[in-house]
């Protein structure tokens, strides 16, 4: 049990939490939170199994690096597009579809 | 029902995920060795500098693009409506931010120096230079930016383009984004400095462009 | 198990237990707060994993621009004069 086993399989549950959260939460600000928590989940996988050999694994911790950016910017422009549908309709959750 | 359901299959998800990881053997592709192996040739003396600007150099161009992609969205979608927010009230926040900026400036230009033989390197500088921005904002030294000027788009997309211009130009001499042996240390430097320019100005720009504030403007 | 594994087990529980608390938490400003003390806690399980790289990243970028992308939109929403049930 060591040291990456353990943050890599915390961050399998962080991925369960923030896709049940994307599923089950109506607030769009909670679902960006959870996707966020999702991205954390999948960092902390990585990193953690790269830790298997004695010195660690440089390749993951790139790849993590550019996650870790790629995500700010994918939740800067999630938040803007929540504004302005805020601003459009004056709600916070996703309208429900009336089917036939 | 459907809380129910996605408990259930989480779960089972976390399970199965957390057994294979426990019962994970070692792969028969191990980089580390191809990484510490070809480290001398790759310009740096730091694995992960070497694997983001050399070995995956192509990843960082696309994470590039990927945040101009972003910024462009939400220059596509920013109200035009903004109301001016009342300036900082008392001194002493102007008066803690004006000496912690250039402070930040040079601990950006010590990760970008520090990057090609210590932890460090173009993202971390790139990230203190947005916080100082972020932080420049928030104290009320420098305005919203509601419509960007030339030196302000030029200094977003240079980082994007330098890169690419150095990536098509290997192209005569290899393949794409493959670099000479002897410039290689030079031509990184060249691409992570032009980088932490552009990404300090692209994340600073995440949250100034959104922001309702003018400054203080003095 | 040695003391470095209590650490660990220490922190990764701190991990999920403030992820668990930001979702679950009517009040969305104590939402977005404690995702930003989630993003320091990883911060420091970057340090525990040898990769100095990516805490100063994350230090930087997920718990700082992060934080205030989210707390600006927050206002922005007038999310945080009416808390939200969850539901």
């Amino acid at each position: 049990m060591s040291t990456g086993l353990i943050f890599a399989f915390t961050g399998v549950l962080l991925f369960v939490m923030g896709i049940s959260g994307v599923l089950l939460l109506t607030h769009l600000l909670r679902r960006i939170l959870a996707f966020n928590l999702m991205g954390s989940g999948v960092f902390l996988i990585l990193v953690g199994l790269a830790q298997r050999y004695d010195i660690p694994d440089a390749v993951p911790q790139a790849m993590v690096l550019t996650g870790i950016v790629v995500a700010v910017a994918a939740t800067a422009l999630a938040l803007t597009l929540t504004r302005h549908y805020f601003t459009l309709t004056g709600r916070c959750d996703l309208a429900e579809t009336e089917d036939g | 029902m459907k809380k129910l359901l996605v408990l259930i299959a989480g779960l089972s998800f976390a399970a199965i995920l957390g057994t294979a990881m426990f019962a994970l053997e070692s792969t028969p592709v191990d980089l580390r060795l191809e990484v510490s192996a070809n480290l001398p040739l790759s310009g740096v003396d730091h694995e992960v500098t070497a694997v983001l600007l050399n070995y995956r150099g192509y990843d960082t161009l696309l994470e590039i693009a990927v945040l101009l992609l972003a910024l462009l969205g939400i220059l596509a979608v920013m109200p035009f409506d903004r109301t001016i927010a009342p300036p900082a009230d008392g001194p002493v926040l102007p008066i803690l931010a004006r000496p912690a900026i250039p402070l930040m400036v040079i601990v950006a230009l010590y990760l970008l120096w520090a990057g090609a033989f210590k932890p460090g390197g173009a993202f971390q500088a790139g990230a203190v230079l947005g916080a100082a921005g972020v932080l420049a904002h928030l104290t009320g030294l420098v305005p919203g930016w509601h419509r960007p000027r030339l030196w302000l788009r030029s200094g977003l997309a240079a980082g994007f383009a330098v890169f690419l211009c150095v990536a098509t130009a290997t192209l005569g001499h290899g393949a794409f984004l493959e670099y000479p042996r002897p410039l290689a240390g030079a031509l990184i430097l060249l691409i992570e400095a032009t980088l932490t320019l552009s990404l300090g100005f692209c994340l600073s720009g995440l949250f100034l462009l959104l922001s309702k504030g003018e400054g203080d403007k003095s | 198990m040695t003391l470095e594994h209590y650490f660990d087990i220490v922190l990764a529980l701190a991990l999920l237990w403030s992820a668990w608390q930001s979702l679950i938490t009517p009040k969305l400003d104590r939402a977005v707060i404690l995702f930003i003390s989630f993003g320091l806690l990883l911060t420091l399980a970057w340090a525990r994993l040898d990769a100095p790289d990516i805490a100063l990243a994350e230090a930087a970028i997920g718990a700082g621009l992060t934080g205030v992308l989210l707390l600006d939109a927050l206002g922005a929403l007038g999310a945080s004069k009416h808390s939200r049930k969850r539901q």
